[in-house]
């Protein structure tokens, strides 16, 4: 069961209209290291992972990642918010107008479409939590990336918030590994 | 900022140490500190709440927000929508 809270995690504030960093943040929203595959990658990997700790790490960590993608799409939107077609046209991405005009989708910044390709799941779980911390890290990396090409302050702000809630994630992934580890020795031991 | 916007200010800031207690606990379930800290946001966020939905209508849907008449849930601006 899920609860929808009427609220951002963080705030967007951004500075008027600009197509082209709205573009650049749909990776952060359908690519293959953005907010949607991190939700979905978590949520699904909790039915194999063996202890407690983990269990609830995936729970509440997969949570915040659809609160994440609430922050990506609340930014495009306020970015793109009563774009022309002119105006789609002029940032260069008219092809982006001709099929979706101002809706979005889950897709990267190239306009490829989400895919289930992008996430794993083996059961083993010391496999499955390297995958998460690995995908922190690269999700890291695509903020930084994306705070390099920004040129609105208001949009920097919101992705340092986000950038930095990879590194407790991967953190807190790091320490889960190590108990699931401990937990695989005492049942070698019994 | 407007008054509904600092009050959901407020709300992100005690929200947002309550997620962080919440992982760091999932991973640290002995430590006392943590745990007490955690239940007096959870308190502070509970009163919050109150408040806030009393002024700007319900914060959570399916039954853990109450709401006065008419249905207040439908009230703009939805999150996306709020200029800060």
């Amino acid at each position: 069961m899920w609860i929808y809270e009427k609220k951002l995690q963080y705030p967007v504030k951004v500075c008027g209209q600009n197509l082209k960093l709205a573009n650049y943040l749909f990776t952060q929203y359908g690519g293959p290291d953005g907010e949607l595959s991190a939700a979905l990658r978590y949520l699904n990997q909790r039915y194999t992972i063996p202890t407690n700790e983990a269990k609830a790490l995936l729970t509440d960590i997969g949570t915040e990642e659809l609160a994440h993608v609430e922050v990506i799409t609340t930014m495009i939107y306020q970015l793109t918010k009563d774009a022309t077609a002119e105006d789609f046209k002029r940032a260069g991405m008219g092809d982006f107008y001709a099929i979706r005009d101002g809706a979005l989708f889950y897709s990267d910044s190239n306009g490829v479409p989400w895919t289930a390709a992008y996430i794993q799941a083996t059961a083993d779980p010391i496999t499955d939590l390297h995958e998460d911390m690995a995908a922190e890290q690269k999700a890291r990396t695509v903020y930084e990336n994306l705070i390099k090409l920004s040129d609105d302050p208001g949009v920097i702000d919101t992705l340092r918030f986000l950038r930095e809630r990879e590194v407790v994630h991967y953190q807190r992934f790091g320490e889960a590994l190590r108990i699931v580890q401990e937990y695989q020795q005492q049942k070698k031991i019994f | 900022m407007n008054d509904q916007l600092a009050f959901l200010n407020r709300l992100q800031q005690v929200e947002f140490a309550l997620v962080e207690l919440q992982l760091y606990l999932d991973t640290h379930k002995d430590d006392q500190r943590a745990l007490m800290e955690f239940n007096q946001y959870s308190k502070q966020l509970e009163m919050l709440k109150k408040q806030y939905e009393l002024q700007y209508g319900p914060l959570l849907n399916f039954g853990f927000s109450p709401s006065q008449y008419p249905w207040r849930w439908l009230e703009g601006p939805w999150p996306w929508e709020q200029v800060f």
